[in-house]
Parts: structure tokens; C-alpha cells; sequence
């Protein structure tokens, strides 16, 4: 095909575009890619028993605001890094800053509570499924994130897969939150942190091979 | 602001609202500009491969035209595509940014301080043979006559051209002697 013929076709294909259409694609692509997650954690996992008494606790909203933020924090990654020359540095710097902050709580928490507690509050009940189960919620959200960049033009692929990666993490952990009844923070800034950076680490090493275009 | 940068944008502008007679002039225009881009980055051995690139890069212009944002300069969002597609056919084709080595001769500079300072060492040590034998010593080893000419141009005879050389070897070769010793 000519140079010419790509054109001719390519104008003849044109539509308009709406000033909104990479937003419209994150919010599609990870918004049915939370609808699944979710429902793995509805249907693998359950809600947590205690919902209702759970809803009124400061641990359970402390929680869901370390995880929500983070998981804005990872969606607004994604949206700036499909563009070419996008950059995450604002984003990853509120992640950090979020991240520093709760692990100074659960140490503030730590250096309240008697030394031979210490162990219970960083390993809880589900310390050996915690982590995994987050990672595993994290994956069609992961795969979600990678359909939304692939359709963009991310031009850093390692980044850009390094944010995929981080916001499906952030949202899965928003999602186990209504499994996990763990209510110490020392666990929450262990566990779950370690359950957004996986996933990460996941999306940075895959992004080169899977989002190219 | 520069006014290629101002004409292109414009017509992107009319092309992302659905203005087909904008979006054809504008992609002529970019394939010109974009087969020069790639041209001038293929090394000899690829440059068949500019109209292919120059393709694919309309083809992401086509496919991801939504993320170009409006109020940032058009060509530098069409370059970042640009350039990621150079990039990528390099890595796909495992092609390394590299000059052939046949034409690297010209990044070196000879390095001639080598033989300059040979040239120093034997000038010295010639300064110090009586200036008869120094004579005959430039001409016969340092220029390249024979022994022949030397004779006839001095006037003197070939024996006593040879012995007049000889001497001033030997006494080079004494001074020689003279410096290994001293550097023990």
C-alpha cells in the first residue's frame, strides 16, 4: 500500500473525536475490570461478616481511605501516562506520601501498645493469605489497565506498565478491604502495601512486552 | 509561536473535530515531514524502511489521535510518536544506533606525538656527533642517499664517507651506552 492509498483510506475513516475519549476509555476499561474483581471478592472471598458493625469503626474508614486514595492516585497514573511523553511524577509522589503517612501511623500505634502485642498486630489472622489475595483480585484489574493503555499511546512502556500495575493494586486492596476483617494498622501497612507493589513490580516487568504499539 | 507549529495545529484541531479535507492536508503534509525525520535517522543499510515507519506513525497518528491534548504544541506529541516508532523499529529489528565502522576513521585523530618525540630523540643524540659525521649520518640514513651521492656532492671519497659515518655510529652508540648506564 502507498503512502497515498494509507491516506485516502485514513481520511475516509475519519470521525470526530470527543475531547473526553482517553478519559471515557479508563473509566470503561477499569470500571468493568473492578465490576469483575469485585464480584470474585463477592463470590470467592464473601463480604466480611461484620459488615454492619465494621461500617462504624475508625480502623474500617482509615482503611478505605489509605486504599482509595491510592487507587485515585493509580487511575490518574494510568490516564497521564497514556499520553506520549505523559509523566507520573505527581502521582507517585502523593502514593509514597500516602504510604509514609500510614506506615508512621502504625508505628505511632506500635510504640502505644506493650512490645509482646507487636507480633499479633503485624500478622493478624490472615497474614499467609492477605498479600496473595489482593494480588489475585488485583489481576483483571491489571488486565483491564492494560487494554486501557494499549488502545492509547503510552511512549514509556516500563512506566506505563509500572502504573497499570500500581493502580490495579491499589484498587484490589480497596476491594479486599470489604473481605478483610483485619483492623491493625501496623498489618494494613504491611500487607496490603506490599499487596499494591507487587502488582506493580508485575505491570513494570510485563509493560515492554505487552503494551507495545 | 512558530508557524509550522501554528498551520499543523489548526489543521489538527479541524481534523479531531471531523474536517476530512483538514485531516487529508494535514497527512500529506506530515508524511513529507515524517520521511525526512525518519530518512535522516536510518543509517544507509535501512533507509528503505522510511515509508513503512512513515506509515505506521500515520496509522498511531489515526489510531490515538484522542490523546493528543488541545492545548499542547502538536508537533512535539507528533514527534514523541514519531520518535517511539523509530525506537521500536530499532528494537524489533535489533538494530543498535551504531556508525559502520569504515566511516569511524574520521572521528580519530591520529595521535602523532609518538613519532614526534622519536623525531626529537634522534636530533639530540645527532647534536652531539662532530659535525663532519652528523652531516653524512643525516644524509645517508635520515634522507636516503647512497653513499654514492653523498661522495660526489662532498667531494670526499666513498671510504672516507663510510669511515666518517661509521665513526659518528660509533660515537651515537658510545652516548647510548653512556645513557643506559647512566639510568642504572
Amino acid at each position: 500500500m502507498t503512502t497515498d492509498d494509507l491516506i485516502a483510506r485514513l481520511t475516509g475513516e475519519l470521525k470526530p473525536v470527543s475531547r473526553l475519549a482517553v478519559l471515557w476509555r479508563v473509566v470503561i476499561g477499569l470500571g468493568i475490570s473492578l465490576l469483575v474483581s469485585s464480584a470474585m471478592m463477592y463470590f470467592w472471598l464473601g463480604m466480611r461478616p461484620d459488615m454492619m458493625t465494621a461500617a462504624g469503626t475508625m480502623m474500617f474508614w482509615t482503611k478505605f481511605a489509605y486504599t482509595l486514595i491510592l487507587a485515585v492516585a493509580g487511575v490518574w497514573a494510568v490516564k497521564r501516562i497514556a499520553y506520549p511523553l505523559g509523566s507520573i511524577r505527581v502521582s507517585l509522589a502523593l502514593m509514597a506520601a500516602t504510604i509514609v503517612v500510614m506506615i508512621v501511623l502504625a508505628m505511632a500505634k506500635l510504640a502505644m501498645t506493650p512490645p509482646d502485642q507487636h507480633m499479633a498486630m503485624m500478622t493478624g489472622h490472615t497474614v499467609a493469605v492477605c498479600t496473595r489475595n489482593i494480588v489475585m483480585l488485583s489481576l483483571p484489574l491489571l488486565v483491564g489497565a492494560f487494554w486501557v493503555l494499549r488502545g492509547l499511546a503510552p511512549t514509556r512502556l516500563t512506566v506505563a506498565g509500572a502504573a497499570a500495575g500500581l493502580a490495579a493494586g491499589a484498587i484490589a486492596s480497596l476491594v479486599y478491604s470489604f473481605h478483610c476483617d483485619e483492623s491493625a494498622m501496623p498489618f494494613i501497612a504491611v500487607w496490603y502495601t506490599l499487596g499494591i507493589l507487587i502488582p506493580g513490580l508485575i505491570g513494570a516487568i510485563a509493560g515492554r512486552f505487552v503494551l507495545r504499539w | 509561536m512558530n508557524p509550522v507549529e501554528t498551520r499543523l495545529k489548526e489543521l489538527m484541531l479541524a481534523s479531531l473535530d471531523g474536517d476530512a479535507r483538514s485531516y487529508g492536508i494535514l497527512l500529506n503534509d506530515l508524511a513529507r515531514h515524517l520521511r525526512f525525520y525518519f530518512l535522516r535517522r536510518l543509517s544507509d543499510a535501512h533507509k528503505g524502511d522510511a515509508d513503512d515507519l512513515v506509515q505506521e506513525t500515520l496509522m498511531s497518528l489515526h489510531t490515538r489521535r484522542a490523546t493528543y491534548e488541545t492545548d499542547r504544541p502538536f508537533t512535539a506529541w507528533l514527534h514523541a510518536i514519531a520518535r517511539y516508532k523509530l525506537i521500536d523499529h530499532f528494537r524489533r529489528n535489533r538494530i543498535r544506533a551504531t556508525v559502520p565502522l569504515d566511516d569511524a576513521e574520521d572521528l580519530f585523530a591520529v595521535d602523532q606525538s609518538d613519532a614526534a618525540a622519536d623525531r626529537m630523540d634522534v636530533e639530540r643524540l645527532l647534536q652531539s656527533v662532530p659535525e663532519k659525521s652528523r652531516d653524512l649520518i643525516y644524509r645517508t640514513k635520515i634522507e636516503g642517499q647512497s653513499i654514492a651521492e653523498v661522495a660526489q656532492s662532498t667531494g670526499l671519497s666513498e671510504a672516507s664517507v663510510k669511515v666518517g659515518i661509521h665513526r659518528g655510529i660509533k660515537a651515537i652508540a658510545a652516548k647510548l651506552k653512556g645513557r643506559a648506564d647512566d639510568d642504572r
